[in-house]
């Protein structure tokens, strides 16, 4: 069974589609990577599949449940890192950490387990304690993605996640998404080319609600005729005359 | 399991905000301070301590509004709110959450403004109990305009509506201030009209026993309750299923 299998998708905000009838499938384990410039439709194709807004037509079956008709039991094995840093600010780290696996049905005992498990592997015991508004960014992108992963998720939506953040927190968050590989299925929205070469498996590229070129990075830069993944991604989005 | 660990954290952050708490239990226990010490330099009728303690108690309650309704606008326009809503909680989930640490925090609020009254003066019998008792859906009442603002409002309209504008209605057209007899005419029957007078000509019947009085305004109160709450769930329950989270 393929982790993600969308068919037809399309969404429409009053006269604009913003997605226009994806089809597409991912299997498990992959990572997974949309790149495309402002309003390409990425974040929309991320919020249909992590069952935030309803798509206009299509639909998507994740781990073989639609996102329109089976949101909760999609819910239960989906979890997302979002765009901005997304913790509750007068929580500490591991409160924020058991807050998640709390609402995720976690019992009081698994819960405190989970989070301890968290806190060491990402890190965080020189922090567990301090709350949340008073880490810095990378601090916080880190518990944010960490509580993206405590809910033990077989699919994982990363959207932007090292947006803003410093070359070696970057890396450092780098190192974290490559442990993950093969054991989660990941789907990546970054504006980082680098970012996208080097961590995913397979790359679709999307302009106005579409996807143009899908492939690995090595592939891109083939279909491209570019040694640069940049210059091959700038390439395959001015085909379209997007830019 | 779900619902409440999502009520621990509301109540963390509610707590844990100490503008919160010199608001909430500050504010209306200085007032009832410095009510009773002018009452007891100029005697005014309406400022007697058996019928200004419910006024107060009303009163505070409208901070709970503020309290909710900014952590839910708050959350609504924060990423947090997404991490959320792609969680596995549903509209009952965020209802409850809202809802369940919010009530036993307002009615602490009302009793602590009951202890300072007996501290005050008040005569401390079982009709206090009763006023407690009766002030529940008035505690409903204002957590659902809360729960109604924060769904609908940002941060800062919410601070504006229910820090400004309902704790001074509240505080105009519940009684407390000044007999509304004094005014009569179209004020007294918007008054009337509205809650808030009601909740708090409940509290003083309670204290006065006249109970068929009592359960007369606490009729009033509840149905006031019971109709914001249902539009506070069904306008929360849109905006949820809606694509302008």
């Amino acid at each position: 069974m393929s982790a993600i299998k969308i068919t037809n998708l399309r969404k429409e905000y009053k006269d604009k589609a913003a997605v226009k009838n994806l089809n597409l499938t991912i299997e498990q384990g992959e990572l997974f990577a949309l790149l495309g410039v402002n309003g390409a439709g990425k974040t929309t194709t991320i919020k249909m599949l992590s069952c935030l807004i309803k798509p206009t037509s299509g639909d998507a079956e994740l781990l073989g449940h639609s996102i329109v008709t089976q949101p909760i039991k999609v819910k239960e094995r989906i979890n997302v890192s979002p765009q901005e840093t997304a913790v509750a600010p007068n929580l500490s780290v591991s409160e924020n950490l058991e807050l998640v696996a709390g609402i995720y049905g976690n019992n009081k005992f698994d819960t405190k387990k989970k989070a301890e498990e968290m806190i060491t592997s990402f890190g965080l015991s020189d922090i567990a304690k301090s709350r949340a508004k008073t880490l810095s960014g990378g601090w916080q992108r880190r518990l944010s993605i960490a509580m993206a992963l405590i809910s033990e998720p077989q699919i994982l939506f990363l959207d932007e996640p090292t947006l803003g953040l410093d070359v070696l927190a970057r890396r450092e968050l780098w190192n974290i998404i490559r442990k993950l590989k093969g054991k989660v299925t990941i789907i990546l929205t970054t504006h980082y080319m680098e970012e996208a070469e080097s961590l995913s498996d397979r790359i679709a590229i999307m302009t106005n609600g579409e996807i143009k070129a899908i492939g690995t990075a090595e592939e891109l830069k083939k279909q491209a005729n570019k040694d640069n993944f940049e210059d091959a991604f700038v390439t395959l989005v001015e085909k379209d005359g997007a830019l | 399991m779900k619902t409440i660990a999502f009520a621990s954290r509301n109540a963390k952050e509610i707590l844990r905000d100490k503008q919160n708490l010199y608001l909430g239990i500050g504010f209306p226990v200085i007032l009832l301070l410095l009510l009773t010490a002018i009452q007891s330099n100029i005697p005014v009728d309406i400022f007697e301590i058996e019928k200004l303690t419910p006024g107060i108690a009303v009163f505070g309650l409208s901070f709970i509004s503020l309290f909710s309704g900014m952590l839910i606008a708050k959350d609504r326009t924060s990423s947090f709110m997404l991490r959320l809503f792609t969680s596995p909680l549903t509209a009952r989930d965020f209802i409850l959450g809202y809802t369940l640490p919010l009530l036993p925090m307002a009615l602490a609020q009302v009793t602590f403004c009951f202890i300072v009254a007996i501290v005050l003066g008040l005569s401390f019998n079982l009709n206090i109990l009763l006023a407690i008792i009766l002030l529940i859906p008035a505690t409903v009442l204002f957590i659902g305009l809360g729960l109604l603002c924060g769904s609908i409002f940002t941060d800062k309209q919410v601070g504006g509506i229910c820090g400004a504008l309902l704790t001074n209605l509240c505080a105009w057209l519940s009684g407390t201030w000044f007999d509304l007899d004094l005014i009569g005419g179209v004020f007294k029957a918007i008054a009337n009209a509205l809650p808030f007078v009601h909740a708090v000509d409940m509290g003083k019947a309670a204290l006065a026993r006249d109970y068929s009085a009592s359960f007369l305004h606490f009729w009033w109160v509840c149905g006031y309750a019971i109709a914001i709450m249902a539009i506070a769930v069904f306008v929360f329950t849109h905006k949820m299923n809606s694509d302008n989270v």
